[in-house]
């Protein structure tokens, strides 16, 4: 029903999710394209190899980079598709917010155990 | 290239109007009806040539005919248009397919019920709540022009309703309070004057308000007034969002 | 709603108009941009040994790996050229009792986005 009144108490989280996925939104259009780039056309005319590669993912600058670029885009594709769920006519699915958000949180998680890792 | 005059004032105007009779038939179908061509009729004109001259069991709805009542909206080669401001030429000599508008149940040839919305607009109460009332006797509040502009073009929709029949989420869910709905309460929430916003938060953020909006924009290119629809849910989109990031900071939410 | 007709909007609603179509391309960015996130983490996982990360590179290097990484920056890109120019409308600003114009918002988030790739290019590839 139309404009059923929500208390405070009960009013959904999704602000947060709809933050999270703008600044996913956010890095992964400023930061992805460079960073495809830099992981294919870069490797392919030699101006990068396996050693710098590896060296600048293994920076703590390159880490800390790598996780926020991976956890929020993680964070932005899962708001972005379980709508696109729902517009595409899978209402059940798309509505069940924890199991993209969680998966989200547990890919940020598994991210955030390779990180430290290294 | 527009056709010249003598090209098309020979032929017919072709249009293919839905038809729905529920006394006499449980499915619509189209019925095509070919009417002299006037090189500036609007797709009203013709409709109401049909009903005088051709067949007057046709129904619709329509007023000032000048595009400010809001009244004629229907579908037009698949597209929300007002009729009265959509010329026949723009069309002519293709056939016209004129249908009841979108996303909405047909009571009767190209009028529909549009009580779902009705219902739906209250609730989000578009309506003055001061942020300081003060009686009539201490005169009025008081606006800059600038003031004004922030929420000017949201204040322009006339309830023709084109939004909601361009408006996928709301075809798929019809309780989604919709375009025009949520842009009436971002009018209210960027005036000066007013100190409604939380209040309106309750509907406007609920599961069915703004958070259902995915962006698709095509109730801001149907938008006969150029309201903007689209451009207003996002502001409050990130207008809430940054109350909520506050209410989550500061003590006492 | 006695003897009302309603009118159900089939599943295939997006594929009828132009606008619909290219709504449903951009959102379905989101899959690239989840695809090559997942991507970095394998990258961040072999990253742990050299040994581990030879193969990855080698992968990198082939020719299926450079297709991939083609469709993938397509994507990319109309992610963001479209996300950017939706930023003016979410992001509205006012100076002065007049709104900043949208197109320098965007024109703003452009540069941006250049200044923003230029350095990362730089600090890896020198």
């Amino acid at each position: 029903m139309a404009g059923v009144e929500v208390t405070a108490e009960s009013r959904p989280a999704t602000p947060l999710w709809w933050l999270l996925f703008s600044a996913g939104g956010v890095m992964s259009a400023f930061f992805m394209p460079v960073t495809v780039f830099l992981t294919s056309i870069a490797v392919a005319a030699d101006w990068l190899d396996e050693e710098e590669l590896l060296d600048a993912v293994r920076h703590p600058l390159g880490r800390a980079y790598l996780f926020l670029l991976v956890s929020l885009s993680l964070f932005h594709g899962a708001h972005r598709f379980r709508y696109a769920l729902v517009d595409l006519g899978f209402p059940w699915l798309g509505r069940r917010a924890w199991l993209f958000y969680g998966l989200a949180t547990i890919g940020t998680g598994v991210c955030g155990w390779f990180v430290l890792r290294l | 290239m527009a056709p010249t005059d003598s090209d098309l004032s020979g032929r017919p105007v072709v249009m293919d109007v839905f038809r729905f009779l529920p006394d006499e038939e449980t499915e619509p179908r189209f019925q095509r009806y070919e009417i002299p061509y006037r090189d500036d009729d609007v797709v009203l004109d013709a409709l109401n040539h049909i009903k005088a001259e051709v067949d007057a069991t046709l129904s619709f709805r329509w007023a000032c005919r000048m595009g400010v009542c809001g009244s004629c909206g229907m579908m037009v080669n698949g597209e929300p248009r007002l009729t009265c401001e959509t010329f026949v030429n723009e069309f002519h000599p293709e056939p016209i397919r004129i249908e009841p508008l979108a996303h909405f149940p047909v009571a009767r040839d190209l009028v529909i019920n549009m009580e779902n919305f009705m219902d739906t607009l209250p609730t989000v109460k578009p309506w003055l709540m001061p942020a300081d009332p003060k009686p009539i006797e201490e005169g009025e509040f008081l606006q800059s022009p600038g003031e004004l502009a922030t929420y000017k073009r949201f204040s322009m929709c006339i309830n023709c309703m084109l939004c909601y029949s361009a408006c996928p989420v709301y075809g798929l869910d019809e309780t989604f309070i919709g375009p025009a709905a949520l842009a009436l309460a971002q009018r209210y929430n960027l005036d000066s004057r007013d100190g409604g916003k939380a209040e309106r938060a309750n509907v406007v953020t609920s599961h069915e308000g703004i958070w259902e909006c995915t962006y698709v924009g095509d109730c801001t290119r149907v938008c006969p007034k150029e309201v903007d629809p689209a451009g207003a849910i996002q502001m409050a989109k990130l207008s809430y969002a940054t109350d909520w990031v506050k209410s989550m900071l500061l003590p006492g939410g | 709603m006695d003897r009302h007709y309603v009118r159900k909007l089939p599943a295939t609603w997006w594929l009828r108009k132009r606008t619909y179509l290219v709504f449903m391309l951009r959102e379905l960015t989101s899959v690239f941009v989840v695809a090559y996130a997942l991507f970095l983490m394998v990258v961040i996982w072999r990253a742990d040994d050299p040994g581990s990360f030879s193969g990855l590179f080698d992968a990198l290097d082939s020719p299926v790996g450079l297709v991939l990484h083609a469709i993938v920056l397509a994507a990319l890109l109309f992610h963001s050229i479209t996300w950017i120019n939706l930023t003016p409308k979410v992001l509205v600003l006012w100076r002065d009792d007049e709104q900043v114009d949208p197109r320098l918002i965007a024109g703003a988030n452009y540069l941006g986005w250049v200044v923003a790739s230029a350095v990362l290019a730089w600090l890896v590839l020198k």
